[in-house]
């Protein structure tokens, strides 16, 4: 697999446009393995994240939520993956802290994720030990132990090869941030894959900023797809606001994946929200970044292409936006109400029996 | 029975281990055709094959890391620290990660895993090769550490840490690899973890140790045997979880409690037993509690001179027994 750059067009999706130039009547072809019903479902799923990651925000705000980092603009690069993998069907997930969409679309349900950002009892991640979301769902084929950056690569790593030792052809997907590029065990993960051919993808979600700091100052190249020759195994970049190129490219790189090792996927994504909650981006990002980069949010464009290639109507779609704020009132709710984990837990689980 | 070395009864061990269960795998810097730098896993490439004895480049974040990831999928690593002098970069994987990953899951995740370390001093390893790293783990919930001193302690221990659900930082000190040699059953046996051993009963004074220093305190003890001076010696072989119970008996009985260890005093092993002694048996004690322990200088320097200064001999420790046993 050589290293190219894979953008939506030359992964084949087309556009409606385009279509409508040549004067096709039929939708515009999908890649292979995709149905314009995907495409519907992850847009509800889309849709969800999005209205919990909102309601999450304005939580903080009222002092219901400590701490929150929002997905928002990540969504398609998290989910146009996932679906790749679900697709799949044998795929293990080693998401980071801002893969919140990632985590709610693999199948927490909205309340689990309430009772999560809540610290409640019912939180399936650590049971209100942990951050937010972080601990392990592995119901859902999902770990990620700490938000230490990096630190879930050589995991990653080691999961896949326990699972080579265990007769499994199991993918694992591991996602991190630009941030996380610069340390050193970055390096050494993608070097082990590399000499073991391991089934392993490395998803760097690029927002091009390390909280404040830009990408410029975390490194001169301009792709770090481009790493990846450095350890002998393909590297692309792709638009990680197009959930379908996304899928695409995730697709493909579990194929060469499972039959010859590991392959670095960099999706461009937009980071529209601060940091985390206790951050505020204005202080460090020039005027209109932000506004300029919403004009791509995939909530938009998803929606715009489903309705365009008339898979769903405008009503359709609003009904799964009114499906998913009520989905989140019912979930705040309930998980407002339900009970924190009681302190005579304290000492529980800090020895495995 | 037959007399080996702790280096022999620690690779039996690991042998023994690996025939037993498919999901056990060594994992380290020149482990495989090298059979690692103390030969440790010497045969073992050959007899179990690459895939399960994995030499890795040299970069000990991955590998904790890669073990700690393999332990997460139900594999049994044992990643091995060529020296515990390297086991700084990989802290992150073991302190911060593998030892909070099953309390951070709310008891969804185990990580058994085993953190080999030949660790400790009076081997002329200066500064770079002589380090005692064990209070660190000490102080972290989440792990379990274990540092014996005898071949027979060393093969019973190191099978049941690998037995274990949880990432055990087994610590072998490399003086005693192939210095002491003992009597090892020839039929399978296993050790309890968190189990302390009295290697020499006494009544005059209890003195609690492990690793190279347990040797020197038996040398002490026989020393002031003939001075009429009865010293128990308690040996640890588990540090986390510490065998309180075998501790507090001991000082009970005898009412005089000295520490030693050839790790850093301040703040070291040796401070936790104390405050132990003093919180739960303070009505029995004689005597101060005194520790004769590595003192505070980034570690065992490298002149002969400066090595024998700072290591806690049979000596020291005979002088300040007769200290105390005075007091």
């Amino acid at each position: 697999m050589p290293r190219k750059r894979t953008t939506r067009a030359q992964a084949g999706g087309g556009s409606a446009k385009a279509a409508e130039k040549n004067g096709a009547r039929s939708k515009s072809p999908l890649p292979k393995g995709l149905e314009y019903s995907d495409l519907v479902d992850y847009y509800t799923r889309l849709i969800q994240a999005r209205s919990l990651d909102e309601r999450i925000w304005a939580l903080n705000r009222q002092g219901k939520v400590p701490i929150a980092a929002s997905s928002q603009g990540h969504e398609a690069a998290q989910l146009g993956s996932l679906l790749a993998a679900e697709k799949d069907g044998d795929c293990f997930l080693f998401p980071y802290y801002r893969d919140l969409a990632l985590k709610v679309a693999a199948g927490l349900t909205p309340v689990q994720t309430m009772m999560s950002f809540m610290g409640k009892a019912g939180d399936p991640y650590s049971r209100g030990r942990q951050f937010p979301l972080q601990g392990a769902d592995l119901p859902n084929k999902i770990i990620q132990i700490s938000n230490v950056v990096a630190a879930g690569l050589t995991q990653s790593v080691g999961y896949a090869l326990g699972c080579r030792m265990a007769g499994e052809k199991t993918v694992v997907l591991v996602y991190f941030g630009d941030g996380a590029t610069s340390q050193g065990e970055t390096h050494e993960a993608m070097n082990f894959a590399s000499i073991h051919k391991l089934p392993v993808i490395f998803i760097c979600e690029n927002n091009r900023y390390a909280i404040s700091t830009p990408q410029r100052s975390q490194m001169v190249i301009e792709e770090v797809a481009s790493r990846a020759a450095g350890y002998g195994f393909p590297g692309f970049t792709v638009d990680g606001m197009d959930l379908v190129a996304c899928y695409e490219a995730t697709r493909e790189a579990i194929t060469h994946a499972r039959s010859q090792g590991p392959v670095l996927l960099e999706m461009m994504v937009e980071r529209f929200m601060s940091h985390t909650t206790d951050d505020d981006d204005r202080r460090y990002r020039p005027e209109g970044e932000v506004e300029r980069a919403r004009e791509r949010d995939p909530v938009v464009t998803l929606a715009r292409t489903l309705i365009e290639e008339k898979v769903l109507t405008q009503k359709q779609v609003d009904e799964i936006a009114a499906a998913a704020l009520k989905a989140t009132d019912e979930a705040t709710d309930i998980a407002d109400a339900s009970s924190p984990p009681d302190g005579s837990g304290l000492h529980d689980s800090v020895y495995s029996p | 029975m037959a007399v080996k070395s702790v280096i022999e009864a620690v690779r039996e061990a690991i042998r023994e281990e690996m025939a037993r269960d498919p999901r056990v795998f060594v994992m380290g810097e020149d482990v495989g055709i090298r059979g690692g730098v103390f030969l440790a896993t010497q045969g073992l490439s050959e007899e179990f094959g690459e895939d399960r004895v994995i030499d890795t480049p040299l970069a000990e974040a991955s590998i904790m890391g890669i073990a700690l990831g393999a332990a997460f999928r139900g594999m049994r690593p044992i990643p091995e620290v060529q020296f515990s002098d390297f086991v700084w970069p990989s802290v992150n994987q073991l302190i911060g990660e593998a030892a909070r990953s099953c309390y951070g899951t709310n008891g969804a995740l185990q990580a058994p895993m085993v953190i080999r370390i030949p660790y400790g001093g009076g081997i002329r390893g200066g500064l770079f090769h002589s380090q005692n790293v064990e209070t660190h783990f000490f102080h972290t919930p989440g792990l379990k550490v274990v540092a014996p001193c005898t071949p027979y302690d060393a093969k019973g221990l190191l099978k049941s840490a690998i037995r274990d659900n949880n990432p055990v930082v087994f610590l072998e000190h490399k003086k005693t690899y192939r210095l002491v040699r003992g009597e090892v059953p020839d039929e399978e046996y296993t050790l309890p973890l968190g189990k302390a051993d009295i290697k020499r009963a006494g009544n005059n004074i209890t003195v609690v140790s492990y690793g190279l220093t347990l040797h020197f305190c038996l040398e002490a003890a026989e020393e002031l045997a003939g001075e009429g001076i009865d010293v128990e010696v308690v040996d640890l072989r588990t540090l986390s979880p510490l065998d309180t119970e075998t501790i507090l008996d001991s000082v009970k009985k005898t009412g005089k409690l000295a520490v030693v260890h050839e790790d850093n005093v301040t703040g070291g092993v040796g401070a936790e037993i104390a405050a132990l002694a003093v919180g739960q048996a303070f009505d029995y004690l004689d005597g101060p509690v005194v520790r004769i322990c590595g003192p505070d200088v980034p570690t065992m320097p490298f002149a002969q001179t400066l090595e024998d200064a700072y290591m806690p001999t049979s000596d020291k420790i005979a002088d300040g027994l007769r200290n105390l046993a005075a007091y």
